[in-house]
């Protein structure tokens, strides 16, 4: 199914759907797509998916920091506190 | 130092390579304590640390390549990868399938994924998506207006999904289209 195909409301909340994630929508405008959602399960899925995906993003692109580089930097913080010899 | 794995991760997501991350974000914390006099108590600590890593990679870093950095992506449907799966379908087979397959990405597959971005989508989506900025925080750490924000987010963020489905269909965890 396109965007083009489905009813307006749900174009205009998939159109939405980052802004509302993201948390950039004025609280009117997230009242209205929380209603818009209530009322429309396909909506209500794809912002699911959406929201799921962004949290599988964020917990798989972590990275470990080895331990030598916390050492290094611990090491330079406490030279340059200790001013030039 | 509690910023240090979430520096350490964009600068790994920035650079690519350990060797330069790990200068990267030493060179950060040197010019932090060094610029410290400089930073507004109450305001966001860990986006004035952005700030200084994105600047220091922009320019330190980035200049070391020559080639060119790809600008332009190609035009990709919203919700590309949720509509690839299956989602939206009038008869769709189960709630969770779609999400299930996000579940079977590996960190080396959303890695990748991200790293093959183009530079400025590439930033755009590592500080919204994986560290939770908000626009505006993102204009200023990359000094850019937000709308140039939201647009590079639009555009990196249908891109991260298609290279995702790619994946995906290379492994064999989704078919090419959703049966």
């Amino acid at each position: 199914m396109q965007s083009d195909d489905l009813p307006l409301d749900c174009q205009e909340a998939i159109h939405t759907l980052y802004h509302y994630l993201d948390g950039e929508l004025t609280e009117y405008r997230r009242v209205e797509i929380r209603h818009h959602l209530d009322d429309c399960m396909p909506c209500l899925e794809a912002f699911d998916f959406e929201a799921e995906l962004r949290i599988v993003i964020a917990r798989k692109c972590r990275d470990e920091v080895p331990e030598s580089l916390r050492e290094r930097i611990h090491k330079a913080l406490s030279q340059e506190l200790d001013g030039p010899e | 130092m509690e910023h240090m794995p979430s520096l350490y991760s964009a600068a790994m997501r920035m650079t690519r390579n350990p060797a330069d991350a790990e200068d990267l974000v030493q060179e950060t914390y040197l010019k932090a304590y060094r610029a410290f006099e400089s930073f507004q108590e109450g305001t966001n600590l860990k986006a004035w640390l952005y700030r200084i890593l994105t600047n220091t990679f922009i320019n330190s870093y980035r200049s070391r390549k020559r080639r060119p950095e790809q600008t332009e992506l190609d035009d990709v449907e919203d919700l590309y990868l949720y509509r690839r799966l299956g989602g939206l379908e009038a008869a769709a087979a189960s709630r969770s399938a779609e999400e299930e397959v996000l579940d079977h990405f590996t960190e080396g597959d959303v890695k990748a994924a991200i790293e093959a971005l183009p530079e400025q989508f590439r930033m755009a989506v590592l500080l919204a998506d994986v560290e939770g900025f908000s626009y505006k925080e993102i204009a200023e750490i990359l000094e850019i207006p937000i709308g140039t924000v939201m647009s590079r987010l639009h555009r990196g963020r249908k891109a991260l999904q298609k290279a995702l489905f790619e994946f995906g269909v290379e492994r064999g965890l989704v078919g090419d289209r959703a049966e």
